[in-house]
């Protein structure tokens, strides 16, 4: 009875009071160009939780969730203002070493694209241009351990020498999952990773955000409210690139307080 | 609040809250032709409050099958989430305020026959009154879903308690006073507690129209007035 008690406690976490915050943004506003895309936004991001950005097309969770591991630095005209913090430490900073961030904050993406490399050389190449491994043996336990914690070793240790794109849909994000796990990353960012994915696997990837958030800070983009109910703790709704409302996921999907967070959750909108 | 992008979804809604309103109209009629079948003990009349709560039974299962599909295939959220979850637990209060009624009718036939005063069913036509007065102001406050009037409904279920109280006291003092009273006053004893368990499910809609619309429970502890369990019985003689 008593390990049945102790087993719900470190699964659930509280609806109430989140975990400290691991990543605080504060007044951020994105422009490409001319084209308002966030409009002084501010949230912190609880640390090894999952929280969920929802909205309608357009609504600029996309373009936020690129701002937490500057991806938009790769785009030209977009300028990024405001303060977004990793455990205090500004990441906008002109000190910091922006490829270090991106192995800190890693990103898988809506349509699965792993390298045109065998299985376990899409694994090892973070590690290895990182420098993580001081030997081979101990860069392969990164790639197997990397693989077990994404839940694919099992499926293909008797194949790590085949190419990566010959997996299935399901297999091959899950591949991108253990790329981004090799390198040690403290946040995941996840950007509609089911979306190209069929119900089991899409099911699997959910199994896996449950175990991966024990461990790492996990954020998700997703169109589906479902998903977001099922797999976060909070939940963020972005509208015109506003922040409308935030909270714990069980309260923005049984009572939200904002009447355009109501609208969208119910089918309401448009 | 405004429609739903896919009509279907709100022709649902729509037809539920049509089946919970139909429940409503039978278990007012179920209570009134009740009490009034035991005041005149109309054993026919009693006969189509029984059959009439097999047909509310009918309504509360087609509720429940709706409120199933519509979960399973719309995945509501929201105030949507919450209107299904009430429907469903005010359907199942609206069908045990029939059980109830039809109980009373069953006691009807039970009755006929025997010794059966009319002025001593004077007080559960009383009680009846305030309950009936009660149901409908629930059912009205849920079609609107008005929480102010929900309320006042379940602060107001202490006067029914209370009415209990001294409606049991005065039943025993029949009872004590001439024995040939004592078949039809237990019988109405029991139409009483009836009456006084239908003012109880009231409250409980009450209660779900509070939770429809604020998405929470009331905040105070529900009013229990209802002292017939401290009642002694006392058959010394007194003068």
């Amino acid at each position: 009875m008593d390990a049945m008690v102790k087993e719900q406690t470190i699964r659930s976490v509280p609806s109430e009071g989140f975990r400290p915050s691991k990543v605080v943004a504060k007044d951020v506003d994105v422009y490409y160009g001319d084209k308002h895309a966030i409009k002084s936004l501010s949230i912190d991001i609880p640390e090894r939780s999952v929280t969920a950005f929802i909205g309608p097309s357009g609504c600029g969770k996309s373009t936020f969730l690129r701002c937490l591991n500057r991806m938009n630095d790769t785009i030209a005209s977009a300028r990024v203002t405001g303060r977004i913090a990793i455990e205090g430490q500004d990441i906008y900073d002109t000190s910091l070493d922006v490829v270090q961030l991106r192995a800190r904050v890693g990103m898988v993406f809506q349509k699965p694209n792993p390298f045109p490399k065998s299985i376990f050389e899409n694994v090892a190449y973070g590690p290895r241009i990182h420098g993580l491994a001081t030997s081979k043996a101990d860069l392969e336990a990164i790639v197997i351990a990397s693989l077990k914690k994404a839940g694919l070793y099992e499926e293909v240790k008797d194949r790590l020498g085949d190419s990566g794109t010959g997996l299935s849909g399901g297999q091959q994000q899950r591949l991108c999952i253990a790329r981004a796990i090799a390198v040690s990353p403290e946040v995941i960012l996840m950007d509609e990773p089911c979306s190209a994915l069929d119900p089991i696997a899409t099911a699997k990837i959910e199994e896996l955000i449950d175990e991966l958030r024990e461990n790492y800070t996990i954020v998700i983009v997703t169109h589906s409210m479902q998903q977001a109910a099922r797999v976060s703790q909070k939940t963020a709704f972005f509208h015109l690139g506003i922040l409308v409302e935030e909270g714990p996921t069980d309260l923005i999907f049984t009572n939200p307080k904002e009447r355009r967070t109501q609208d969208y959750i119910t089918g309401r909108f448009g | 609040m405004s429609d739903h992008t896919v009509a279907a979804y709100d022709n649902e809604l729509k037809e539920l809250a049509g089946s919970i309103a139909e429940m409503g109209g039978i278990a007012e009629r179920l209570l009134v032709d009740s009490v009034t079948a035991l005041v005149r003990i109309d054993t026919s009349l009693a006969q189509t409050v029984i059959v009439g709560d097999i047909r509310l039974d009918g309504v509360q299962r087609r509720v429940e099958t709706d409120v199933v599909n519509i979960i399973a295939r719309r995945q509501p959220m929201g105030q949507d989430l919450r209107e299904l979850v009430a429907a469903l637990r005010v359907s199942s209060d609206l069908e045990r305020i029939g059980d109830m009624a039809k109980n009373i009718a069953k006691r009807v036939v039970a009755i006929d026959g025997h010794y059966h005063p009319k002025r001593l069913a004077l007080g559960v036509e009383h009680i009846a009154e305030l309950a009936l007065e009660q149901l409908k102001a629930v059912i009205d406050a849920y079609t609107d879903k008005d929480v102010d009037t929900a309320i006042s409904v379940r602060a107001r279920d202490n006067e029914i308690d209370a009415m209990y109280t001294s409606l049991f006291r005065e039943l025993l003092t029949y009872m004590m006073e001439d024995p040939r009273n004592i078949t039809f006053c237990t019988h109405l004893l029991f139409c009483a507690k009836n009456i006084e368990r239908i003012g109880d499910h009231v409250t409980n809609i009450a209660e779900n129209v509070h939770f429809l619309v604020t998405g929470e429970q009331p905040a105070d502890d529900r009013p229990k007035h209802d002292e017939s369990s401290l009642t002694p019985v006392d058959f010394g003689a007194r003068t």
